[in-house]
């Protein structure tokens, strides 16, 4: 049997619908929230300020530091508090998707840190955090070259799909997950993480919708950012 | 040219197309496109495109006045809190009078103190150097500290410092506005600090406006007792 229509109704290119909020902490440097259907991510940058210990700067540039941590009651069965081994993999590929587009050269000996809490989770949970982030970076007005947006397509069954939730990813038939970024200008990938299984042909295809869904992706970063800014004007 | 004069624009949009215009401080060159790298307002002269940031930490600059707060203390001085990326270094040898070798320093300035202070020197590796000697520079006593974006310090001050003189007009507090984006206040009473302060973030919130003095004046008159 085929996945011939999508649990929610959605046409199989269709992103769910998304927003995106900033200045959303108000204590924080710059930050933002990013919603993609049920999965709410908020984002909180702080610094450029001194890094400590001492040993972990760079006098070459500055360092950037993410963490991402789910809610305990994001999920449906309680999340256990405090980093996991899965947080800690996302940590890592968040940074290296997030630093290709930023500029820390300025600011030698410092750390720039990004605090990623997902509020809700149905899926695309890092996705959603690096929007996020991206927003957040911008709102706190960090030198980037670029915006990056982030979705997740996947093999749902013998369908390519995009922006998979949950009930998908645990098709019975199988379900491959592909989180891609991309950067605004370039189209360049700065994150592709594959799990399942995927024919050459299939990721290709997979890769391409991605970049048409990053694109959507990236109106609405626009939009939330000269929005929040429109009145600064004259 | 693709943007026009104080336009908002965002990172990674296009400016110009072609070798007509220089990049200045907020973007950068991409093959043949002037591409902006920071959320900020478009200012040209000339042929030069520069990104005016509309957020971001203050960016030490030399001969400004800031408010400091005491975080550490050496034997050569105290590290004060800037409110940009890095401590600023107040030495003995800069403060408003002489400090003997081995002094108790935190008799001068305390920790969690504020202090007034202006930047002699930022070096390239944003070594800030900072220094209590001059008129008006000072520890601060009394009164209220509020933080408001570095950006917007322009604004509150105003052309040659007409609006912050006709807050402090109105309401009998005085104020000094640093660079770096902290206000003292320090007022008779306490209904006039908060007129003060109630002034000066309208004047963050709504910057943009146009003939924002006349509003200043109407809420200050408006809200005087």
């Amino acid at each position: 049997m085929s996945y011939a229509k999508r649990f929610d109704g959605r046409k199989f290119e269709e992103i769910r619908k998304m927003e995106a909020k900033l200045d959303v902490i108000p204590r924080a440097d710059g930050s933002a929230m990013f919603k993609m259907g049920d999965t709410i991510a908020f984002a909180a940058v702080y610094g450029p300020r001194s890094m400590f210990p001492r040993f972990l700067q760079n006098p070459e540039k500055g360092v950037l530091r993410c963490n991402y941590d789910m809610i305990s009651f994001s999920v449906t069965e309680r999340k256990k508090p405090g980093p996991t081994r899965r947080s800690t993999e996302i940590n890592l590929v968040t940074e290296k998707a997030l630093l290709p587009i930023l500029d820390l050269t300025q600011f030698p000996n410092t750390v720039v840190d990004v605090f990623i809490q997902i509020i809700q989770a149905n899926a695309g949970t890092r996705c959603a955090g690096i929007c996020a982030a991206s927003l957040a970076l911008a709102h706190a007005g960090i030198p980037m070259k670029d915006l990056i947006a982030a979705v997740s397509v996947g093999k749902v069954s013998d369908k390519i799909v995009i922006d998979l939730d949950k009930k998908e990813e645990d098709h019975p038939e199988g379900a491959t997950d592909i989180p891609l970024a991309f950067t605004g200008r370039g189209k360049q990938i700065s994150l592709l993480q594959l799990d399942g299984d995927v024919s050459k042909d299939e990721l290709i295809k997979a890769i391409e919708l991605g970049k048409k869904g990053c694109e959507e992706i990236l109106e609405v970063q626009r939009k939330a950012l000269k929005d929040y800014f429109k009145g600064e004007a004259k | 040219m693709l943007v026009k004069e104080k336009e908002i624009v965002i990172p990674g949009q296009d400016l110009a197309k072609g070798m007509d215009f220089l990049p200045g401080s907020g973007c950068y060159r991409e093959g043949d496109n002037i591409v902006s790298s920071s959320l900020g307002i478009i200012n040209i002269s000339n042929r030069l495109i520069r990104v005016i940031p509309l957020s971001g930490r203050y960016d030490p600059k030399m001969g400004d006045i800031i408010i400091g707060k005491v975080k550490d203390m050496s034997l050569h001085g105290w590290f004060l809190d800037t409110n940009s990326a890095y401590d600023g270094m107040l030495s003995i040898r800069e403060a408003d009078e002489f400090i003997d070798k081995g002094a108790d320093l935190s008799k001068y300035y305390n920790f969690e103190e504020w202090v007034i202070t202006k930047v002699v020197h930022v070096n390239k590796v944003s070594n800030v150097d900072l220094s209590t000697k001059g008129p008006g520079l000072r520890k601060i006593k009394g009164g209220k500290i509020i933080e408001i974006t570095p950006s917007k310090v322009p604004r509150v001050i105003g052309k040659q410092g007409s609006m912050v003189g006709l807050i402090k007009e109105k309401t009998g507090c005085k104020i000094t506005v640093g660079q770096n984006g902290r206000v003292w206040i320090q007022g008779e009473n306490p209904e006039s600090e908060l007129l003060a302060t109630e002034a000066i973030l309208m004047i963050e919130h709504e910057s943009h406006i146009e003939g924002l003095t006349d509003k200043i004046t109407k809420f200050l008159e408006g809200n005087k007792k």
